[in-house]
């Protein structure tokens, strides 16, 4: 047994044999061409045939790991179409009668090495990228394009570094994880791990005579071991079977509707709390965000953010989810949700207290701020926003007017935007009874059970003393649930939850029958609920 | 000729993919397209030498177009700075 530490991608786990992986494009020989015109047309047509390739890789990345991961063989086409480089490899062939197999594998070099001795650390990953662009013609040229997908059992593949090009073609279902020595944490790479739910390290002294012995990579503890004991291999099993419980899940919903048998759909969301939780709720097939709480990025800074730094946030999010909805709802701090910058005095009772819209709306220019920053980010996808803890109409039609006063700001610097639709948070007994009113306000209504069930049956959830008294299930909430949708959809809105109720699968089949239009939930319990949804007639 | 400055925005500075883009967006016009940023001065539609300029966040890049179709090139420009970087 031997045991090597490295640096983890994606906290999975994986056992299987070790694939020693060595790239097949060997070395390309120089030769004396006398028909540079010919050269130069081979090389037109194997550009015309990576294009085509890249493209297809696009889109089948674009399926796999989303726009935002797929980005990169978009970039691939681009670099190939570069004048510079296209003209090195013309300037060879004709002036030093060169064939164009090693023009290419020369020029790529040099270009890759330039962006190799950056000091900078993105740019210095993309010395990667134009070698696998040029090997990507070597390889068209030289007829051994063959994918290398081909393997016949699943593996752990082990590799001084992968392109990106390299491990999308692979055959995921083979490919139990990946051990590189080079390569980085920023590497396209490394994302596409992540989203692909591959656990991988990095930064491992790799050997060539690991080639077939069994291996576990732990990306939980950042180690790879080679040959393991029974005790290891026990323990990886328990592990695995675990998240394959879960695999199994993923495979057959993927890209399932949600619906009943009778054809009922309900749209599934997700919570996130980051812009980098956006990988996670696309790796588990969320239909959209249904609450993507701001908190983070106030909770996160020592000053106010910027407009500027939350634009990037929301921004960023928006084009990962790629036109699917995003609802983002504004500032929610207050009670147990501090922040020091804010200088909020103590309180007797902060659950009751100064938090969430309040604070928005009496410190107007902090709301200000995050509401054009929502719209500057909402003409970079479908964004929603949604407000919490209201208990009035009057102050719906308060930010209702702030929104339009921000709104016509930015129409005059012609700042573009789009009309986003907008919602509120039911988490009060007094929204709920005035529920027809407000929802001739908006949009949509969104649940917040947790604090909904807290101020129902007056009961702090922080307290254990109170949990005999505590009933999640209690009628009274559920009665709430019930007449908060009757009466969204009387007054025009949809309904969701978005509390941690929504992701309770005794009650599933309850909220589906109640009417209920959306859930939003962690990014795990998507699949789950989805198959509890489907099986419902 | 006309040009702008641009104080670059993107946490990631001008990247692969907006460079790949900006070349796309240049390449529309009649009009020679440069970038400037220091001492160095390349062209809008050489995609790896922009990319090797390794322009960062809070960088200043110089914007010049030159042309028949100038003032029209000249504010794609300056719109696709504002919307991708």
């Amino acid at each position: 047994m031997e045991q090597f530490e490295g640096k983890s991608i994606f906290r999975k786990i994986a056992m299987g044999k070790i694939l020693f992986y060595e790239k097949a494009s060997a070395v390309v020989k120089r030769e004396k061409i006398s028909d540079p015109a010919a050269e130069l047309a081979r090389l037109d047509a194997a550009k015309e045939k990576a294009v085509h390739q890249l493209q297809q890789l696009y889109e089948k990345a674009v399926k796999e790991v989303g726009e935002a991961g797929a980005a990169i063989f978009e970039v691939h086409q681009m670099m190939l179409d570069d004048d510079d480089y296209c003209e090195s490899i013309r300037n060879m062939v004709e002036q030093d009668g060169v064939n164009v197999e090693y023009a290419v594998a020369v020029t790529g070099d040099n270009f890759s090495q330039m962006f190799a001795s950056m000091d900078d650390d993105y740019m210095k990953a993309r010395a990667a990228d134009i070698k696998d662009i040029s090997e990507r013609l070597v390889r068209i040229l030289t007829g051994n394009d063959s994918d290398m997908s081909a393997l016949e059992e699943p593996v752990i593949l082990v590799a001084d570094d992968l392109a990106p090009s390299e491990t999308v073609q692979m055959d995921k279902s083979k490919l139990l994880g990946f051990v590189t020595e080079h390569g980085s944490s920023n590497s396209h790479t490394a994302i596409l791990a992540r989203t692909m739910n591959i656990p991988a390290l990095i930064g491992v002294p790799i050997q060539k005579d690991w080639n077939g012995k069994m291996g576990i990579v732990d990306g939980y503890r950042g180690v790879f071991i080679v040959d393991p004991d029974e005790e290891q291999i026990a323990k990886a099993k328990a592990q695995m079977e675990e998240e394959a419980r879960k695999a199994e899940l993923l495979k057959t919903l993927k890209g399932q509707k949600t619906a009943t048998k009778s054809g009922r759909e309900i749209h599934l969301y997700a919570n996130i709390g980051s812009v980098s939780d956006t990988a996670g709720a696309l790796a588990n097939d969320a239909e959209g965000i249904g609450l993507f709480r701001s908190e983070f990025l106030y909770l996160e800074s020592d000053h106010y953010p910027t407009e500027e730094e939350q634009f990037q946030a929301y921004k960023v999010v928006a084009q990962n989810m790629a036109g699917k909805k995003v609802i983002i709802r504004t500032l929610d701090i207050g009670a147990d949700k501090k922040v020091d910058y804010f200088e909020l005095e103590p309180e007797e009772n902060p659950a009751l207290g100064y938090r969430a819209i309040r604070i928005c709306l009496t410190r107007e220019e902090v709301f200000r701020t995050q509401l054009r920053a929502l719209l500057r980010a909402s003409a970079f996808g479908n964004i929603s926003i949604m407000f919490p803890m209201i208990i009035s109409v009057k102050e719906v039609r308060r930010i209702k007017e702030i929104l339009a006063e921000v709104k016509a700001e930015l129409k005059a610097l012609d700042i573009p935007y789009q009309d986003v639709e907008i919602g509120v948070m039911i988490e009060t007994p007094a929204a709920v009874i005035i529920g027809e009113e407000l929802a001739k306000e908006v949009d949509f209504f969104s649940i917040g059970t947790n604090d909904l069930t807290q101020y129902t049956l007056a009961i702090d959830r922080q307290n254990p003393k109170l949990d005999e008294f505590y009933d999640a299930h209690h009628p009274a909430v559920l009665r709430l649930i019930q007449m908060t949708i009757d009466a969204g959809h009387k007054g025009g809105a949809w309904v969701g939850i978005c509390g941690e109720l929504g992701a309770d699968m005794e009650l599933t089949e309850q909220f589906v029958k109640m009417g209920i239009d959306e859930l939003s939930v962690s990014p795990t319990f998507i699949l789950p609920l989805r198959e509890i949804i489907r099986n419902m007639d | 000729m006309k040009s702008f400055n641009y104080v670059i925005n993107d946490e990631l500075g001008l990247h692969a993919r907006p460079a790949g883009l900006l070349v796309k967006e240049a390449k529309k016009f009649s009009s020679k397209i440069t970038l400037t940023k220091g001492e160095r001065t390349v062209s809008a539609t050489q995609l790896m030498m922009i990319m090797s300029m390794g322009v960062k966040k809070g960088a200043e890049v110089t914007v010049t177009v030159d042309g028949a179709d100038e003032e029209e090139a000249c504010a794609a420009m300056e719109k696709f700075f504002q919307e991708n970087l």
